[in-house]
């Protein structure tokens, strides 16, 4: 066994991600189960099982952030997807295509050779959940469909008014119920739910070690970059119910802690601007964004994104878990997911902030506009945003990005200097 | 002293040198923009007009889509920032710019001290900049510098689609076929260029004075466009090609004062 005591988080990182891929990989020789996972459907139910786990929406980030995505989108352009569709859902999908030609003909396809993505293994049965959007409903039952395997739905209802809704707790938690049963049919044996309760304490405290990592871009310098985030978040997403994603993160947030007290920043010294991005990071050109932002001098140090996996809840209370699946921000009305926002800037102490118009993702995409418009009048910081695409890089221009945030970064001079005080 | 703002957009090439950064001693225009021969030559262009050398530039300072490549500059400053600064110095009443070029529309609002309060501008889509005018003088076979004179006679405009340049191209193709003057076709695609800038405007919040800069403000029908929309006068910014360069060359003008005085109060400090 490999010894991971010794290692830093960024190695842990990667051999973790590595060690679920190839759980699943071997999960299939074995002719255990593999199950698709869509990333914020509760992941406590299938491990409680012994289910080895898929999540494509971070296998296709992969794909998009190592430049492999044009060639499986354009597989499922060719399936007839159009590229309105969620380019997380066309590149799963797409990718899906050639395991299932593979699979069917004996034969790997090109561009699955190809493609710099981890090989992952077809699943037996896939789960999803409408809490983040209704994509992830038609996607799945798509591979459901084309594979013809098991599809368990967890319906979650949108909270157009907050607080969250006694009923509509009770409502999911009979989701969850109906989803065990579900299980137990499709793995052929009983529940486990001393397990089950063991899987919710330890998702329980890797949400704690992730929120800690969170917590520690409000300090000034940050110790933090908030781009490392978005490559963490592949285990809050993969590993959350294992003690793979605790380790990584409990030893990150050590060494941030460590740098802190060190004064060891993230930008060593050159924090000139902070920034809140909301919204997925654009995978196929993050260095791009990420260095045009740094040579400005501008440290991301909010996003509300990696807060929706701060699913912290009372293990053993269906209600309690149900309601952290259902209060994630863009699974809220206009008014939640502006003060959810506001709190993110405020905490990250930005002086600027980042929309990104996703083409992919309209539930996180259509109100920003509103959004920025409450926020504003809120604290009056400078704000751009711009066109772009999580992992379809053909939606993205690096100029027009590049103007905007130099733009910004000059009315944040501007503010700072306290030339323009209105 | 002399300072230098370049202003290379996607269609043309523009460049400033201001003195003391109050006199405009040479504002010149090449319509070809970032990748030609334009940026060069419209450099050699203003020195010659003004009998100075790259030398003599006490800072230069470069702005527009291909600022980054201007090897001459000192420094890039965005075209936003630069089109406030450079329109504010013309204007100074200004309060909202609306700026066309060859492939971006912005609208731009600006502070009582001429400092960008937000700003708005399109993404990938072509409809309504300077590229789409460009595209429909072609197909009506009427030069860009007689459109104004056309819209002035329109008697009842057409209705021009604003949301993509390529579906607008078949619609007045097919309305050029169907015998509608071209008068009216005309009037409809200024329309068509002002509904698009002025959704930008609303966004930014309407408030006078409203000044267009740009290579578009050129074109009166499509200033008399946007100012019936808005239902409020709008001043074309003089010489509106150049504002952004202008802008540029007074940025690199303060900077210079301002590390004039940072030196002097070191020197002060220093004999304390
Ligand atoms: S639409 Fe948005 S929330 Fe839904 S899968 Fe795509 S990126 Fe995720």
């Amino acid at each position: 066994m490999t010894d991971t005591t010794t290692m830093s988080a960024k190695e842990l990182l990667g051999f973790y991600q590595e060690e679920l891929y190839e759980e699943a990989r071997q999960a299939k020789i074995e002719g255990k189960l593999v199950c698709w996972s869509a990333s914020v459907a509760p992941s406590e139910f299938c491990v409680a099982m012994d289910v080895a786990m898929i999540y494509p929406e971070t296998h296709a980030a992969g794909i998009g952030a190592r430049k492999g995505a044009l060639d499986v989108l354009e597989v499922a352009d060719e399936k007839g997807y159009n590229v309105d569709t969620c380019s997380y859902a066309r590149v799963n999908l797409g990718y899906m295509e050639l395991l299932k030609q593979e699979a069917l003909t004996g034969i790997t396809p090109e561009k699955l050779e190809k493609s710099p993505a981890a090989r992952i293994p077809l699943p037996d049965f896939v789960i999803t959940c409408n809490n983040i959007c209704n994509t992830l409903l038609k996607w799945y039952e798509n591979l459901a469909v084309e594979l013809n395997i098991p599809c368990i739905i967890i319906d979650v209802p949108f909270n157009h008014t907050m607080p969250i809704p006694q009923y509509a707790k009770d409502y999911i938690a009979e989701q969850f119920k109906e989803a065990i049963t579900q299980l137990e049919e499709i793995c052929g044996k009983k529940f486990d739910y001393d397990k089950f309760l063991k899987v919710q304490e330890q998702t329980q405290r890797s949400v704690a070690q992730w929120n800690r990592i969170a917590s520690l871009s409000s300090h000034k310098p940050s110790p933090l970059n908030g781009f490392d985030l978005f490559n963490y978040m592949a285990l809050i997403v993969c590993a959350r119910s294992k003690d793979y994603a605790e380790i990584t993160f409990k030893k990150f947030a050590d060494e941030l802690e460590e740098n802190l007290n060190k004064g060891i920043f993230a930008f060593k010294g050159n924090e000139q601007k902070r920034v809140t991005w909301e919204g997925i990071a654009v995978w196929p050109h993050l260095g791009h964004t990420f260095k045009g932002l740094k040579n400005l001098g501008n440290i991301m140090t909010g996003s509300a994104y990696p807060g929706l996996w701060n699913l912290t809840y009372t293990p053993g209370d269906m209600s309690s878990m149900a309601e952290s699946y259902t209060r994630i921000y863009i699974n809220t009305c206009l008014d939640n997911k502006v003060k959810v926002l506001s709190d993110v800037i405020s905490g990250g102490k930005c002086d600027g902030v980042i929309y990104h118009q996703n083409r992919s993702c309209k539930l996180m995409s259509f109100l920003n506009v509103e959004t920025a418009d409450m926020l504003q009048k809120e604290n009056h910081l400078p704000y751009v945003s711009f066109d772009g695409d999580q992992t379809d890089p053909r939606n993205f221009s690096p100029a027009q990005f590049d103007t905007r945030i130099q733009a910004l970064d000059e009315m944040m001079k501007q503010n700072k200097e306290g030339v323009s005080n209105e | 002293m002399f300072t230098m703002g370049i202003d290379i957009g996607s269609s043309s090439s523009k460049v400033v040198i201001l003195e003391d950064g109050v006199k405009i001693i040479a504002g010149e225009v090449i319509q070809i923009g970032t990748g030609s021969t334009g940026p060069k030559r419209v450099l050699d262009e203003a020195l010659s007009k003004a009998g100075l050398k790259l030398q003599d530039m006490a800072k230069i300072i470069a702005t527009g889509y291909g600022r980054s490549s201007v090897e001459e500059a000192h420094k890039q400053i965005s075209e936003i920032s630069c089109q406030a600064k450079g329109v504010f110095f013309l204007v100074p009443s200004v309060k909202l710019i609306i700026d066309i070029g060859g492939q971006d529309v912005k609208a731009i609002k600006l502070d009582s001290k001429g400092g960008v309060k937000q700003f708005f501008m399109n993404d990938k889509c072509a409809a309504g900049t300077g590229r789409f005018l460009d595209v429909m003088s072609r197909v009506l076979e009427v030069n860009l510098d007689e459109m104004a004179e056309y819209d002035a006679r329109a008697t009842e405009p057409a209705t021009v689609s604003s949301t993509c340049t390529v579906f607008a191209e078949s619609e007045v193709i097919s309305q050029l076929s169907n015998g509608v003057a071209k008068e009216n076709i005309i009037a409809g695609v200024h329309q068509s260029v002002a509904s698009k800038a002025c959704g930008l405007a609303y966004r930014c919040g309407v408030e006078e004075d409203i000044v267009m800069c740009g290579g578009v403000a050129k074109d009166l029908g499509v200033v008399r466009a946007i100012s019936k929309e808005l239902k409020k006068p709008v001043i074309v910014a003089p010489n509106p090609q150049i504002t952004a360069a202008l802008g540029a060359a007074i940025f690199a003008f303060e900077e210079v004062m301002a590390a004039v005085i940072f030196a002097f109060e070191e020197v002060r400090g220093a004999n304390k």
